[in-house]
């Protein structure tokens, strides 16, 4: 029952996208999905498996991707998104399950025939040909009369700021260079969908920053849909419309990066998206949790399992007066970062991790105050930070569900 | 010869001793290995140099010194069998190394494709031939010819070069495939080719420093051949190498002088090519030329490849 209201919850937020098996078994049939938003589905994938001899890489992932949306696969190195993308760009055949592109299935199209381009994890620029000539690459390819061909090139590297470059050797090219002749060279054949797979993974922050902004530029321009592949959370929540979170081969969660942020469904997101403090928790009724034998008020009514994950982030936590109503403890560390200071406060045997402007010198006495909007009630899986009895049987029963929403 | 000696040592080349032991050491076998060194190279370059002193000799004799000329090569290209023999060889040489080229190119993307079990296993029958002598080869291409009734004669001697020379054209071949970004295949077919189109396009570009060292060798390798040859050619047509020989068994003649001098500049010349392509560029290629270095230097020493 719980999961019904759950879910019903998630729908107003119109954000999530697992659909029901029964559901896109309808889709199979040539027909374009399309949600409540009234936006089409370019891109759907049900039951994705993929193994490399005993390793499985991919585990029944199912998601769709709109039209002209940007969407992030997060994951830590080697959960499978490169997989992902390579099923999708056709480099890699999946062991089962189905992916349609525009209602059509994708599958056995050879990987030439597909309308979509890869800016691959490590460029794979064509080092015997010059700026100019890989970029015309695609279109010499396609027989495009040579005055096309050179307009749009010329077109596509001022787009990536490289107007000038066109002769040069690849070789003679900076890191940052290089990545902007791999994405023109694969936006000038402007596909329905770009993959990118890390694209600013070789480049130091300050060029990420500046490249992160143009590449969602050049995303809204072009109206192309962006399948973007990264393991850098902050990357992921600045730049996408959508986030999938995968874990070991399995989505963790998929959302609006303020709702993955905000509304982490298990521990492993809520710790890989952004720092917080995970801890134990009870919970009897609706709206209460029992935090280190303290009542708590909360928004989240109770689960059927008693045992949840209560995930408070930093910059939530208050450092007021104690008092008897509060976490009570004392301040171990506090580090000064710039904007805030990171302290470490030792409350009921926890280490509490506190983002706050006002500082607390070290040994003073605290209360950690935080609102009910601030806790977060999450049901134990096997990402929790102490494995409970009800631990395997939880963690089951939340990616049962998972097909259960919308 | 002396290349791929030098070559060899630097590949097996171990951790460096630290200063402190390596100077004593050094110092200690300094004259021994010194007088060991130009020994060597007093064994392997003395006849060679005596040799191409001798084709400018006047004097037909090989211990006196009768002035310098020039008239044994002169002779040399007026002499109809020479120039005949010469003709073979350069067709043998270039067509061989055209077809054993392309074999290689063609064998090697395959090898390169197969899951790498099996790409092993052929690897290991492609350098089967490298350490087979000569003599078993050439013999056993005979008795192939002589089992189909094959007429031994051109066609047979191009077939035999060819057969030798595949191999030599696939180890120069793969270790530039196996050194290339697997995901520039991808990137190809990504961009719209057809994996035929990505081989043409990118594939064999990104890997013809390979490919025109692999020509290289293979000429260089079918010219130099003598042993398979000699019991692939018959008795109608005649290589350099074979009129050489001929000519040695016959009389002393110093038209042989001039010969094996020419040849051996000319093979001598191509052998630094490779080696220059192979070493400045990229070490890695060197696999495939140690072994071909090896084969040529046969005549010195037979060695096992090790590996
Ligand atoms: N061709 C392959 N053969 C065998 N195993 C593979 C192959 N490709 C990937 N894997 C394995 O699959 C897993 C997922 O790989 P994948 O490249 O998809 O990870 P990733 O999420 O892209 O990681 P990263 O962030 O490091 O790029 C890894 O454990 C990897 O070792
Ligand atoms: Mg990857």
């Amino acid at each position: 029952m719980e999961n019904i209201e759950k879910a019903d919850q998630l729908k107003k937020n119109n954000r999530v996208r697992l659909l029901t098996r029964e559901r896109s078994k309808t889709a199979m049939i040539g027909t374009q999905l399309s949600d409540k938003t009234g936006q089409s589905h370019i891109i759907e994938l049900v039951g994705v498996n993929k193994s490399f001899g005993e390793v499985q890489v991919m585990r029944d992932i199912t998601f769709y991707i709109r039209s002209n949306e940007f969407l992030t696969l997060l994951g830590p190195s080697g959960c499978g998104k490169t997989t992902t993308l390579r099923v999708l760009g056709g480099f890699e055949q999946p062991d089962s399950g189905t992916v349609t592109f525009e209602g059509h299935d994708l599958l056995p199209i050879p990987p030439h025939e597909r309308e979509l381009n890869t800016v691959f994890q490590r460029y794979a620029l064509f080092p015997h040909l010059d700026v100019a000539e890989n970029v015309a690459f695609g279109l010499q390819i396609k027989k495009l009369p040579q005055g096309e061909i050179d307009s749009r090139v010329s077109q596509m590297l001022s787009l990536v700021k490289l107007d000038g470059y066109g002769a040069r050797a690849i070789d003679q090219l900076s890191g940052g260079q290089m990545q902007r002749v791999a994405i023109a060279r694969a936006l000038v054949n402007l596909p329905k969908v770009l993959l990118l797979d890390e694209p600013l993974g070789a480049l130091d922050l300050k060029m990420r920053k500046e490249m992160q902004i143009e590449l969602k530029q050049m995303q809204r321009e072009l109206g192309i849909t962006f399948v973007y592949v990264t393991h850098d959370q902050e990357e992921a929540l600045t730049m996408s419309d959508s986030v999938i979170v995968m874990n070991e081969g399995a989505i963790q969660q998929i959302g609006r990066p303020i709702d993955i942020y905000n509304e982490p469904r298990n521990a492993f997101v809520a710790d890989f998206i952004g720092e917080s403090n995970i801890i134990n928790g009870r919970m009897h009724e609706d709206f209460r949790v029992l935090i280190c034998d303290k009542w708590f008020p909360c928004v989240d009514r109770r689960h059927e399992n008693e045992e949840v994950d209560v995930v408070i982030r930093p910059e939530d936590i208050d450092l007021v007066k104690p008092a008897d109503n509060l976490l009570n403890g004392i301040v171990t560390s506090a580090t000064f970062k710039g904007v805030h200071y990171e302290m470490i406060v030792e409350a009921c045997d926890l280490e509490w991790l506190v983002h706050s402007t006002d500082h607390k010198a070290e040994g003073s006495e605290v209360g950690l105050s935080f609102g009910p909007d601030d806790v977060h009630i999450m049901v134990k899986s096997a990402f929790s930070p102490m494995r409970g009895k009800s631990d395997q049987d939880s963690a089951s029963h939340e990616s049962e569900r998972g097909a259960d929403y919308e | 010869m002396v290349m791929n000696t030098r070559s060899g040592i630097n590949e097996k080349k171990e951790t460096p001793p630290t200063k402190a032991n390596a100077m004593p050491l050094r110092k200690r076998g300094g004259t021994v290995s010194n007088i060991y060194l130009a020994l060597i190279f007093i064994f392997l370059y003395a006849p060679i140099v005596v040799l191409i002193i001798n084709s400018f000799n006047a004097a037909k004799s090989r211990v006196v010194w009768g002035g310098f000329t020039l008239d044994w090569y002169r002779k040399l290209f007026q002499n109809a069998d020479i120039i005949d023999a010469l003709r073979t060889t350069i067709i043998v040489a270039v067509l061989s190394a055209v077809i054993a080229t392309l074999a290689g190119v063609l064998s090697s993307v395959g090898i390169y494709a197969l899951p790498k079990r099996f790409r092993r296993i052929m690897m290991q029958i492609t350098n089967i031939p490298n350490i087979t002598p000569d003599l078993v080869t050439g013999i056993s291409l005979m008795l192939l010819f002589y089992f189909l009734r094959a007429q031994t004669g051109f066609v047979t001697l191009l077939l035999a070069h060819i057969a030798f020379n595949i191999p030599f054209a696939i180890l120069s071949i793969m270790p530039k495939l196996r050194q290339m970004d697997m995901s520039l295949y991808e990137a190809a077919q990504d961009l719209g080719c057809t994996p035929a189109q990505a081989v043409r396009k990118v594939l064999i570009p990104e890997i013809r420093p390979g490919i025109v060292t692999a020509f290289i060798l293979t000429l260089t390798l079918s010219i130099d051949d003598f042993v398979i040859s000699y019991f692939t050619a018959g008795n109608q047509v005649t290589t350099l190498a074979l009129t050489i020989y001929s000519m040695a068994r016959k009389s002393v003649n110093p038209q042989i002088n001039a010969l094996s001098t020419l040849m051996f500049m000319t093979v001598f010349i191509l052998l630094i090519i490779i080696n220059m392509r192979t070493s400045s560029k990229n070490r890695i290629a060197h696999n495939g030329v140690i072994s071909a270095d090896r084969k040529i230097g046969k005549r010195a020493f037979t060695t096992q490849r090790k590996e």
